[in-house]
């Protein structure tokens, strides 16, 4: 099953690449990966998407929690949450596609960021279904370049990570 | 008063209250060795290979109470120590390991002697750390210290550019660290350890399985205390050899791939095991799904979570240091006055004392080979049974495992996780040196001790007076009893050809060399290799053994722990199986 988990994390040198080798090292998946800092320019934030069973996941959690540098790992599974990934997009925007690319950038709620003559580069953001589900609903030949950041999820209401 | 990174270093060990740094210098730590030539308080330790540092550095941590330290210069002196850490990693031994580094501005451009240390280790270290700023460097070697010692323990690599060891600074040693993100648990949740008590109590057939983490954990006296107390069998894992003594009736020997019969199938039939700081290995347990078939209420008493349901789901899992775990379950246990039925107790046991009757560990004596069992045999009569045994990697190691039974914790140093071939003469030398009044015997192969063989010249430099008792066989023994077993006797590259002269090889280092190969002559040899006149000199025994021995039992890949491979004398024997419903308790 997939699950997303929210580490936090200290903000060293080499701390993200002990989280990438303990996935590879123990043959765990990443659906997708991102960090940035926080607040606390101290700390990192992860949000990683992944997918195993619940013992794999169990163990996933331990893994990352017994690593040094992680202050703390949630399964945002658990309980409510809310993800969101941002895609930009260029398709190829001309004749009669042009309008019908405006009107599903549109229907998404997407932003046009950037014009040419030929391309429009869209911003959308979302759940990763979400994004998913504008690839499958445009003509992919239109599809020029796609860059998706991978989801961050956060806990919904009181729920917090935080030290 | 400002000094240097290299001074500040050698101060922190001393504050650490280092005795030995086992190492090999090399360009990027001169300016260490230079400050470790100008000190007095602690010992270097020069070693022929920068593994044999490392090994040696470990089995100092893992026969007395001390962390380990290896000194190791950058590139090739850092890669050769990769194995060694990886060793201690497995096998959860507290090392700090230093190695040197490039200078700062030289990293990242294939300089001299470069190699990335933190990335190579970082999978096989508890932690480590690159020291960038000579004003970390104290703060960094205290943190190493106390990560690599508490919670579960485990090596820790510090990786320092040249640079910083020449730079300057104030030097002050921390009293303590705290580290927010590092918070290892000591005390087991009272409720659980109450879960625990009642299982024990309601047990018909209840069997504690006590594993390294006893050992590391100091928890020999309340693994002991709790056994006595519920009048309990129990058995210890490979590294778990002597945390609870060997030669005691309630202990069953080892299990596992080469455990005892009744060791074996008490694991298999227990209804209630308690893991006592033992991580459930494929080479105890086998097949999981095959283990858990039988059903049993299981409690896993270790510090590290991740330990917790990584092979095996537990019933009642608590996190915590197996000392302070065990001393509250007997407490809580004397308190409530909480025994299991004595009745089913009996029952179980006169089980047990079934199994045990056919004797697994038999084999059969010879007059014309040595047969490697009864030299081991011999070894423990004739030192009493106290010796520290270091041993290397093979059949040599089961058969030390199984017919030296060890009386106490720290007494049994060998390579069980990672299973290092050439561990055992380093090792020897580092227990040699962490107790220098005790007897020291390194039991090996022919194929293992020419792996660090150069060590006998660290040996011979500081004196360690260890005792070498190869099993030779002209075998890779191990391999070739699996191609033996699997591989249609097709004994491919497993046969030691060419095998040098050992004597010749022991004397020319400047030690003693003896070879035997008359089953006659193995008691007198062994009494004047531990007798006084030879008592401050290495003797390498050479024992040509029975070429065509094998280690039984044995448990193949994917079979379980009750369908051993049986040594030939209970091959014949109509062994009843174990029936599950069986009531004991009107057995006797
Ligand atoms: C050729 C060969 C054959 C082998 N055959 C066998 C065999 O037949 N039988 C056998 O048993 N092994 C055998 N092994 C060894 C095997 O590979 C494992 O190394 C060994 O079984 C692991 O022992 P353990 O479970 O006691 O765990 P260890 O590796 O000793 O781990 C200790 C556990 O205790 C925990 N711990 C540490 N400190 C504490 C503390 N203070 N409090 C609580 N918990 C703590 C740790 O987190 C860890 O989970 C063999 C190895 C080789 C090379
Ligand atoms: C460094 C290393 N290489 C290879 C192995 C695989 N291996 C395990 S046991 C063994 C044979 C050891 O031979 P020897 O030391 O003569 O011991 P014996 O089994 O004959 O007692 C080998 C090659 C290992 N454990 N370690
Ligand atoms: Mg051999």
């Amino acid at each position: 099953m997939r699950h997303i988990l929210s580490i936090l994390l200290e903000n060293e040198a080499g701390a993200l690449s002990r989280v990438v080798g303990l996935f590879s090292a123990r043959a765990y998946n990443i659906d997708s990966l991102t960090v940035s800092t926080t607040e606390d320019p101290t700390l990192s934030r992860m949000t990683i998407v992944t997918h195993g069973s619940d013992e794999v996941i169990e163990q996933i959690t331990k893994q990352l929690n017994k690593l040094i540098e992680v202050v703390k790992v949630i399964d945002l599974n658990e309980s409510d949450h809310i993800e969101r990934e941002m895609m930009l997009i260029k398709v190829r925007a001309t004749g009669k596609d042009r309008e019908e690319m405006k009107r599903m950038a549109d229907i998404f709620r997407g932003r046009i960021i950037d014009v040419t003559e030929k391309t429009y580069t869209i911003e959308l953001t979302g759940t990763s279904e979400k994004l998913g589900a504008f690839i499958e609903a445009i003509d992919r030949s239109v599809i020029l370049e796609t860059v998706r950041t991978g989801a961050s999820g956060i806990g919904r209401g009181e729920r917090i990570l935080k030290i | 008063m400002q000094i240097s990174g290299a001074e500040i270093l050698v101060r922190s060990l001393q504050a650490e209250g280092v005795e030995f740094v086992f190492g090999y210098p090399g360009g990027a730590v001169l300016e260490i060795y230079d400050a470790i030539f100008r000190q007095q308080e602690f010992k270097h330790v020069l070693v022929r290979h920068e593994q044999a540092a490392v090994h040696a550095a470990d089995a100092y941590s893992r026969s007395c109470d001390k962390v380990g330290v290896a000194l190791v210069t950058s590139g090739p002196g850092a890669t050769n120590a990769v194995t060694g850490i990886a060793t201690a990693y497995m096998d959860s031994v507290p090392m700090v390991v230093i190695s040197g580094q490039v200078s700062t501005p030289a990293i990242g451009l294939d300089a001299f002697q470069e190699v990335d240390m933190v990335g190579i280790t970082r999978p096989c270290v508890k932690h480590n750390f690159l020291v960038k700023d000579i004003n970390e460097l104290a703060t960094t070697i205290k943190k190493a210290f106390y990560i690599a010692a508490t919670g579960r323990p485990g090596p820790v690599v510090v990786d320092i550019p040249k640079d910083v060891t020449q730079q300057l600074a104030e030097f002050h040693y921390p009293e303590s660290v705290s580290i927010r993100s590092y918070v290892p648990v000591t005390r087991g949740h009272p409720g659980q350890i109450k879960k625990a008590a009642s299982l024990l109590a309601e047990a018909k057939r209840p069997y504690i399985y006590i594993g390294g983490g006893a050992v590391q954990g100091n928890a020999s006296a309340e693994v002991t205390e709790l056994v006595r107390m519920l009048g309990l069998p129990c058995t210890n894992t490979l590294m778990g050899l002597g945390a609870y003594p060997g030669d005691d009736r309630q202990c069953l020997g080892m299990l596992g791939m080469h455990g005892t019969y009744e060791a074996n199938m008490a694991m298999q039939y227990c209804d209630v095991l308690i893991a006592v700081g033992a991580r459930f290995d494929d080479r105890v347990i086998s097949v999981p799904s095959h283990f858990l078939a039988q059903p049993k209420k299981i409690v896993h008493i270790d510090i590290d979570p991740s330990s917790i349901a990584k092979r095996v789901k537990v019933d009642v899992p608590i996190v915590g240091d197996v000392k302070h775990v065990l001393r509250d379950l007997i407490d809580l246990m004397k308190q409530n006055g909480q025994r299991p039925d004595a009745a089913n107790l009996a029952g179980w046991w006169k089980q047990i004392e079934q199994w045990r009757s056919y004797n697994s560990l038999l084999y059969t004596p010879s007059t014309e080979f040595i047969k490697p069992q009864s030299v081991v045999q011999k070894l423990y009569e004739i030192t009493g049974g106290d010796a520290i045994i270091t041993s290397d990697v093979g059949q040599h190691q089961m058969w030390a495992a199984q017919y030296y039974p060890f009386k106490r914790p720290k007494q049994w140093l060998n390579s069980g996780g990672l299973g290092t071939m050439g561990f055992g003469l380093p090792a020897a030398i580092g227990a040699q040196l962490a107790n220098p009044n005790a007897q020291v015997a390194c039991i090996t192969g022919e194929g293992s001790i020419q792996m660090n063989i150069q060590e006998l010249s660290t040996a011979k430099q500081y004196h360690t007076p260890v005792k070498v008792i190869a099993l030779n066989n002209r075998y890779l023994g191990m391999v070739r009893q699996w191609q033996e077993f699997f591989y249609g006797t097709r004994y491919a590259e497993s046969y030691m050809d060419a095998l040098p002269d050992f004597v010749g090889i022991a004397e020319a280092y400047g030690h003693v060399g003896m070879k035997i190969e008359n089953p006659a002559d193995v008691e007198g040899a062994l009494r004047e290799a531990f007798s006084p006149a030879l008592k401050e000199r290495l003797v390498f025994m050479d024992f040509r053994t029975d070429q065509s021995e094998n280690v039984f039992p044995m448990i193949q890949n994917g079979k379980g722990l009750d369908q051993m491979d049986l040594p030939p004398h209970m091959r014949e024997l109509q062994i009843a199986p174990f029936e599950n419903n069986r009531d004991y308790g009107n057995m006797c």
